[in-house]
């Protein structure tokens, strides 16, 4: 384990390193296959500046806009001990409710920050808000911090994940992408919180899989709490954690000098990646900020084109490849004969109706 | 995908330009469109930044909203948009003409022709829809009351929304939808949904691959209607954090960010009036100034607005004529495009050859009255998986139908005996041209354009408990037993 770290910490170089998040995860588990953005992440290097750095900046700003909106929001139900918020989740007529803030992200502080996370989910069974709580969870074979954006809400030991999101809900119905993302990043943070209960001897199961969203109804301000039912998430989110090839082995199998320090020239940097396997696909430009790079690097293969492009076209690897087979200018090899035969017949049916 | 998309984009890479996958345009491209740029502001549910809309390329109109988040100005803009859109639409409303109804013993109007409304992309319709049902429930009285033009712009946006889930429906288009339809990229379709980069391999600058366009014009600004984040933070936030916004510069900046989708919209129209009509395009745009017509007439009768959520009796009413317009939206494609049918020859639901050997005086007397059933053998080298009884239709004869009799397997593929019955006249003997000759080239396929009746619903006060029971009318109070 030490041996690991050490390497992962020469990977990052001096300087330090970005911790996962419930978005990260989720996107980890997105594309399970790439070893590269797993290495990446597990070392904690800053993706959006390395990808700056070797010339294929990504695109991931946040509109100023969007981020006031959010903490407005935000700030909003938060005020006066969560009054608007815990309006909003029913309890408004109970008796005041404990709001503990475990507060502002900031590295020093993490142990004592996640100790205290434990002391008060292991110490009391009163209704409670627990505010940016800060959480492990277990990534392919690495202990991470997980950045806290969650409140847990604890009525009688038990314990529910409520989000705060500032898409809105209109008419009961909200954009389903920006839905299953929340209800993923839920799933991530339940997880977790499942992790540490049973560290602590508590039944994982006073956890609850139903989160509640809280989400602006309509085109007002006006809040409004939805449950979700995270089940579906969490149990993708298991298999696709322990599918996640252990990140020691990958790491011990890299060469040993290997570095990602920004401080180097570009096209060092660019020569370390090609020596971390990715897999590219094109969801990947809208979850990875190192997906320009990989797009570029993946140019030619079908799997660039789209995963619905690569089957239709027999799984076959390259799109060189699959129109020679088209063409009928390459043997195709044994597992190739059906695809071939397929795309065959559809280069003549192509040219036959071009033509006429 | 199909394969034959997926070989197309695997052309287009190669040749760094995009492919054709039709060999017609399989929607109707009007005359005289409302091409509509909306904006939006970011993180706000459906605030309204701007919009540059018109019916004529060289007079955008840009409206433009100083502070989004001010009610007031958001329903001045809806005013503007609702002027605009309002009179587009009501242009149309002038002549019509008359269509015979069940068989011809009634007679209704509709008019000659419909507006199109084209947005650049699916989040266009996307904020009309929205925008639709946050203006059609306004109030011309009481506290916060907005010009009558505002619900009836909310009405009209929904009703268009509406129709462009209807596939085939030409009233409401979107040019990313539309050029995908036509051609395949070197990319993924999720790079597609980028207008510039995607019309950047169909027609890109001279002397430049379709590749190198393409990434040229991913770094262009955002075709809506959301705005890029970087926008955003360097030109709009400053603008707009003064005391007493700067039009002028705001108007500048916004029409910066819009023209050039402006100008990639009408190279769109452009490009696809190029391409050859398909032949059924034209009855489904007579059902579109059907519906354009209808709801010209609801309007006149002062129904209400569109509800928040249909009931379950619309609701299922209308998820059936979706599915029965996907169908026929779906066949007549293949019936107008060689390459669309091409699609389904591959999978064998349809099959080409030639015609061997034909019986055209063929006649079953075999039962009461004696019939016309021509025979005709048609020899194919393509792979038929059918069995005998299967009922065929050929697009070059459509109200004929083809009953498999038998396949047999021949060295170079297989020989099928057809009986043919229906389109050739009422006689006993063929009508010149209605029987297929021997040496002609047909397809034949499974796909039908046969009528399909719309199911049976019961009125909406008779809804089974099942869907909720009957719809409690608003504000009367639930009994409860």
């Amino acid at each position: 384990m030490t041996a690991e770290r050490a390497v992962l910490t020469r990977l990052l170089g001096p300087g330090p390193g970005k911790r996962h998040n419930a978005r990260t995860i989720a996107a980890l588990t997105g594309n399970p296959g790439c070893t590269r953005r797993a290495v990446l992440d597990a070392a904690g290097i800053d993706k959006p500046k390395l990808a700056q750095h070797i010339g294929f900046p990504g695109d991931f700003g946040q509109s100023r806009f969007a981020l006031a909106r959010g903490n407005a929001f935000e700030a909003m139900l938060k005020a006066d001990c969560c009054a608007l918020l815990l309006e909003t989740l029913g309890y408004a007529s109970m008796a005041p409710i404990r709001y503990d803030d475990l507060g502002e992200d900031a590295d020093e502080t993490l142990g004592a920050r996640h100790a205290r996370t434990r002391d008060l989910l292991a110490g009391t069974a009163e209704t409670a808000l627990i505010d940016h709580p800060l959480l492990t969870l277990d990534v392919a074979g690495q202990t991470v911090f997980l950045e806290p954006d969650l409140i847990a809400l604890q009525v009688a030991g038990r314990l529910q994940v409520v989000e705060i999101k500032s898409f809105a809900i209109v008419d009961g119905q909200a954009d389903s992408a920006k839905v299953s993302a929340a209800a993923t990043q839920a799933a991530v943070y339940v997880l977790a919180l499942r992790h540490l209960l049973s560290r602590l001897g508590v039944d994982e199961q006073m956890v609850s899989h139903d989160v509640v969203l809280v989400c602006p109804e309509n085109f007002s301000l006006r809040p409004a709490a939805v449950v979700l039912d995270v089940r579906k998430q969490l149990s993708t989110l298991r298999r696709q954690l322990a599918r996640l090839a252990s990140v020691a082995e990958i790491v011990a199998s890299l060469p040993p000098d290997l570095t990602f320090d920004l401080a180097l020239p570009p096209a060092q940097l660019t020569a370390a990646l090609t020596r971390i396997e990715a897999r590219y696909a094109p969801e990947c430009l809208s979850a990875c900020e190192l997906a320009a790079y990989c797009r570029h690097e993946a140019a030619g293969t079908t799997a660039a084109l789209g995963r619905p492009v690569r089957d239709a076209l027999g799984g076959i690897e390259t799109v060189a490849e699959a129109l020679a087979l088209a063409a009928g200018t390459r043997t195709p090899s044994e597992q190739q004969t059906e695809a071939a035969a397929l795309l065959r017949a559809a280069a003549v049916l192509r040219a036959e109706a071009l033509a006429g | 995908m199909s394969t034959l998309t997926a070989l197309a984009r695997a052309q287009a890479f190669e040749r760094g330009r995009a492919a054709p996958i039709a060999t017609v345009r399989h929607l109707h491209v009007h005359d005289r469109p409302l091409v509509l740029i909306p904006l939006a502001m970011a993180g706000e549910a459906n605030a309204p930044l701007a919009a540059m809309a018109g019916t004529c390329a060289a007079e955008p109109t840009l409206l433009i909203v100083d502070q989004p988040r001010n009610r007031d100005q958001r329903f001045a803009f809806a005013e503007s948009l609702a002027s605009l859109v309002v009179s587009y639409v009501d242009s149309f409303a002038g002549v019509a003409e008359s269509v015979t109804v069940d068989r011809g013993r009634d007679v209704r109007y509709r008019f000659v022709d419909a507006p199109q409304i084209w947005v650049p992309n699916t989040g266009g319709v996307d904020f009309l829809r929205l925008f639709g049902r946050s203006t059609r429930f306004r109030r011309t009285d009481g506290d916060h009351p907005v010009p009558p033009s505002v619900p009836l712009l909310g009405r009209w946006l929904t009703f268009f929304a509406n129709s462009a889930e209807v596939p085939g429906s030409s009233l409401l288009l979107n040019a990313v939808q539309a050029l995908a339809l036509h051609w395949a990229t070197g990319q993924s379709s999720a790079e597609d949904a980028h207008l510039a980069a995607q019309l950047a391999w169909i027609d890109p600058p001279e002397g430049m691959s379709g590749k190198a366009a393409a990434l040229d014009a991913e770094r262009g600004p955002a075709a809506g209607p959301l705005t890029h984040p970087d926008f955003d933070n360097q030109v709009l936030a400053p603008l707009m954090s003064l005391d007493q916004p700067d039009i002028g510069r705001l108007t500048i900046a916004v029409r910066d960010q819009l023209r050039p989708t402006w100008e990639l919209m009408w190279r769109t129209l452009e490009l696809l009036r190029a391409l050859p009509i398909g032949a059924r395009v034209g009855s489904r745009w007579d059902s579109d100034r059907d519906a354009y017509s209808a709801f010209v007439q609801q309007l006149a009768d002062g129904s209400p607005p569109q509800p928040r959520r249909d009931g379950a009796v619309a609701a299922a009413a209308r998820l059936q004529r979706l599915e029965n317009a996907a169908t026929r939206y779906a066949v007549q494609r293949a019936f107008d495009d060689p390459l669309v049918m091409a699609e389904y020859r591959l999978t064998g639901n349809a099959f080409a050859g030639e015609v061997i050997l034909t019986k055209a005086d063929r006649v079953d007397d075999s039962g009461k009255r004696p019939v016309l059933r021509p025979r005709i053998i048609v020899a194919t080298t393509e792979a038929v998986r059918l069995d005998a009884g299967a009922t065929l239709t050929s697009p070059a004869r459509p109200s004929q139908k083809a009953k498999v009799i038998s396949v047999t397997a021949t060295p170079t593929g297989s020989d099928v005996l057809l009986e043919l019955s229906g389109g050739m006249g009422r006689k006993l003997v063929a009508e010149p041209g209605t029987v297929p000759v021997v040496g002609e080239r047909i397809v034949l396929t499974t796909l039908s354009e046969t009528f399909r009746p719309g199911g049976a619903f019961p009125d909406p006060a008779e809804t089974p408990w099942t869907h909720g029971g009957p719809p409690v009318p608003q504000g009367a109070p639930r009994v409860v037993q």
